[in-house]
């Protein structure tokens, strides 16, 4: 299958509800993918089955500050520095590229780097939503270590990272970027095609487009999305109250949705951590992470990225699953609620709906 | 013997009408007209000027101020007509080659702004690092490969908003090469941060300097036609004045005044500082909401003729209701427009004889209003009445996207189609019809106070409060600079945005000062 410059708008759809609310905004990184695609050709999306089993996988997106990123666009050419160091390192060719993340503008990442080497995408990513933290990878779930990190920016520094574990890719990654000016281009848990069967999750890219096609044009765009994703609807209301900070170097926060209609009188609180993390009403847990949670607006079902989510604005949260890997002991304890500093069991979202309804 | 400079001239071009009112020292209306908004605009203002001075009372020798908000800038960018060939150059080369100068525009509005655009090395980190040297060799070589093919030169750099140097080195090659008369509009003057609404902007601002010198000329023409010498204002997206040389440089910041001064205006008039407005016209109806005085900005970017912009606005919500908004009944029930009849509805509305059910005879049946020539024929009750609550209901549920927080908030209603508005609506605590209602954008622009931004991002690890207070000083100094009294400006905003993932505690600072016009 060939991604074209104009199923840009359905898959930066789709990209934007996997985000959750974070992953960085989607506009800017749809604006250079649309015109990658016209200035250099179609993508060809393939499968990990159409790849050779030693053939190089290589993971790439964006790492760093959203608001870094909306000013250093890019060179287009990071993902050439990068492509250059894993070849180097490794002394084989890269087969194909995929997205770190799906979920908001990372999930978008690949395709101008894949229009511009000629390198085809693998319907697949390595999450499934969006997530802070480079660590946090389905990679890491299956139990494979992170041996080579790439990180480079624009100037064509690189650094080659060989970190002991998740967490060391996750701190060396962090203040590469940084030093870099508080943005970079990374390829994150280089591997073979062999080593990627079963750690990573496959379908994301066709599930995006799927969403963004659904939504378009729909009569009910937030009922088509309900029912391309599977998701349950928590509350449709009003944001009331919306709170941010910064702790660690991360936006963290909360936003009220006071339902009306059929919800009216319910309240509920969605706690943000860059991505929506947990959804509770009157102290019961209704979503939690590594669910996921995408407050959408109740007319055209776009999803609202935290940094955009102000007062008075009419919503559906709705959750829905996460990728079955995230649900396992070991996917739990890397991006479950006490990962994020909630101490609260992981409870599936139609298990802890079905409680509360 | 000298003339008492006590009056104030406000002038407001809408859609539909031209309005101008004549202001005394104590802000009283003493004079005001609706003239018909012409094609060319210009016109539309000259015969609200000759209207209004000819008012009893209205010495033209005695208005001190001239305040106008206008749609020039707007139809401009919308008709993609009298635009300037701009020069774009920006200082980002390596770090943003991935996305080009115009990236998302419509073809159309980059040819009518000539489409001549160039990267060059250069710009800067978050922290005011260098990304890499500046390239003055390669600008100079682009500005010579443009000359006598461009009017104005837009000029944007990674982090401009951080650190200017760069444009500011380029903008001395422009000058040197295309010479002292050239538009430049440089970026860190005009946007916040994202470059690429933030580049979008300040090109849309080079191409639109034309029009605005075009309007500024137009204007001093007409004023001196009827011996009016006064300071001329311009109206700005955010419900303040900015001086006409500051306009002619900014031009994009005339667009979305309307809104602002219809805002403004019915605060004024109420002498509330939060409530909710409705301006009432022919074929819409605007809600926006008043916040300690000003109009709340909306969240979102802002699309200009199609391109995006990280332009601050007022936060408009539009429904496509007004005095001439058509009535229809069909096999669902009844239907409201979204077709208007406009101007016409003094030919064609039921109550003045013609045959097209609009909303302006549903508030007449309904008791709302009482204008026409002829009463409504008994057989379009039953829709119009249905109209009218279906019209409620629409108002109802405007007021409850608009209004923060769970209260009840109070409603100003403004505008010609006023009359629409029911005695209470759900979520409102009280409606106000202030008196001369139906003037209030152009009372807005004549009331408007001078203000002056400040946008930065810094480093908070030398404390919150001493980097807050900088920014306030900076925002200050703008104000009085742009016309403010002095003794009089004060920080009306504080805007404070952290900037993720990044271990130094960084944010970005944004802050307005707003005072009231300088004593001449």
């Amino acid at each position: 299958m060939m991604i074209e410059a104009t199923d840009v708008e359905a898959l930066a759809r789709g990209c934007a509800v996997l985000g959750t609310g974070g992953g960085g905004e989607v506009a800017t990184d749809a604006l250079i993918a649309r015109q990658a695609l016209r200035d250099f050709g179609p993508v060809r999306l393939v499968t990990l089955d159409d790849l050779p089993d030693d053939g190089i996988l290589m993971p790439v997106g964006g790492i760093g500050a959203p608001s870094v990123g909306a000013e250093k666009l890019g060179s287009g050419q990071e993902v050439t520095y990068l492509r250059d160091a894993v070849e180097q390192a490794l002394g084989a060719p890269v087969v194909a590229l995929m997205a770190s993340e799906i979920g908001g503008g990372n999930g978008l990442f690949p395709l101008a780097a894949a229009a511009r080497t000629g390198l085809p995408v693998v319907d697949a990513d390595a999450i499934g939503r969006a997530f802070p933290e480079v660590h946090m990878v389905s990679m890491n779930v299956a139990g494979l270590q992170p041996e080579l990190i790439v990180v480079a920016d624009e100037r064509r520094n690189v650094v080659l990272l060989r970190p002991v574990d998740g967490r060391w890719a996750e701190r060396l990654a962090r203040a590469a970027a940084e030093v870099f000016g508080g943005a970079a281009a990374m390829a994150d848990y280089v591997m073979t095609v062999g080593q990627a069967r079963g750690a990573v999750i496959e379908g994301s890219v066709t599930r995006a487009l799927q969403i963004g096609r659904a939504v378009d044009g729909a009569a009910d765009p937030v009922a088509a999305l309900v029912d391309v994703v599977g998701a349950i609807r928590l509350v449709e209301g009003k944001v009331v109250d919306v709170e941010r900070h910064t702790a660690g170097g991360f936006v963290r926060g909360s936003i009220v949705v006071e339902g009306y209609g059929a919800d009216a009188g319910r309240y509920v609180r969605v706690e943000v951590q860059n991505e929506n993390l947990v959804a509770l009403e009157d102290g019961t847990v209704l979503a939690i992470v590594p669910d996921l949670i995408t407050l959408v607006d109740s007319q055209t079902a776009d999803a609202i990225a935290t940094e955009r989510v102000r007062y008075g604005q009419r919503v559906v949260v709705i959750a829905f699953p996460s990728a079955p890997i995230w649900r396992t002991a070991a996917g739990i304890e890397i991006a479950g609620p006490r990962a994020f500093g909630y101490d609260i069991d992981f409870v599936p979202v139609e298990g802890s709906h079905a409680a509360h309804a | 013997m000298p003339h008492t400079l006590d009056l104030r001239l406000g002038i407001d071009v809408g859609g539909t009408h031209t309005d101008a009112v004549v202001l005394d020292r104590d802000d009283q209306v003493v004079a005001k007209t609706k003239q018909p908004t012409s094609k060319d605009v210009t016109a539309g203002i000259r015969a609200a000027i000759a209207a209004v001075t000819a008012q009893p009372g209205v010495d033209p020798q005695r208005i001190s101020h001239v305040m106008l908000g206008t749609t020039h800038a707007t139809n401009a960018v919308l008709e993609r007509r009298r635009l300037h060939s701009v020069a774009v150059l920006r200082v980002g080369a390596p770090s943003t080659l991935g996305a080009p100068p115009f990236l998302g525009w419509p073809e159309d509005l980059v040819r009518a702004v000539g489409g001549h655009a160039v990267v060059v090395e250069g710009g800067f980190e978050y922290d005011g690092r260098e990304i890499v040297p500046f390239d003055a060799g390669t600008t100079r070589v682009f500005f010579e490969s443009v000359r006598g093919l461009v009017d104005a030169v837009a000029i944007s750099a990674v982090f401009s908003p951080m650190s200017a140097q760069h444009e500011l080195a380029a903008a001395d090659i422009a000058r040197e090469v295309l010479g002292d008369e050239v538009v430049v509009s440089l970026s860190h003057e005009i946007g916040t941060l994202g470059l690429l609404p933030r580049e979008n902007a300040t090109v849309l601002n080079a191409a639109l300097t034309r029009v605005a010198r075009e309007v500024a000329s137009a204007l001093t023409t007409a004023l001196a036609e009827h011996e009016i010498d006064a300071s001329v204002l311009f109206a700005q997206n955010d419900g303040t004045l900015m001086g006409l040389e500051y306009a002619v440089r900014f031009p994009i910041l005339t667009i979305g005044s309307g809104p602002a001064n219809s805002i403004r205006g019915a605060a004024f008039l109420t002498g509330l500082t939060d409530a909710l407005v409705a301006d009432v016209g022919g074929t819409s109806t605007d809600f926006g909401m008043l916040v300690n005085g000003f109009p709340r900005e909306s969240a979102a970017s802002v699309d200009i003729g199609g391109v995006s912009t990280n332009f601050r606005m007022p936060d408009v919500l539009a429904i496509a209701l007004g005095g001439g908004t058509v009535v229809h009944s069909n096999s669902d029930g009844v239907g409201i427009g979204p077709d208007s009849v406009g101007y016409r509805l003094p030919q064609e509305g039921l109550a003045f004889g013609g045959d097209t059910p609009t909303m302006s005879d549903a508030a007449v049946l309904g008791g709302r209003a009482a204008f026409g020539t002829t009463t409504v024929p008994d057989e379009h009750r039953p829709t119009l009445a249905a109209a009218l609550a279906a019209a409620d209901e629409m108002l109802a549920d405007a007021v409850d996207r608009m209004k923060l927080g769970r209260g009840d908030t109070p409603l100003v209603v403004v505008g010609g189609g006023s009359v629409l508005i029911p005695e209470s609506l759900e979520g409102v605590s009280r409606i106000h019809r202030p008196e001369h209602y139906d003037v209030a954008n152009a009372i807005g622009a004549a009331i408007a106070q001078v203000s002056g931004r400040w946008d930065e991002v810094v480093s908070l690890s030398n404390g919150r409060a001493e980097a807050i207070s900088a920014a306030s000083a900076q925002a200050t100094a703008r104000a009085i600079h742009a016309g403010a009294d002095p003794e009089f400006v004060e920080v009306v905003e504080i805007d404070e945005i952290p900037l993720a993932y990044l271990t130094e505690p960084v944010a970005r600072i944004s802050v307005k000062a707003v005072g009231p016009l300088g004593r001449q």
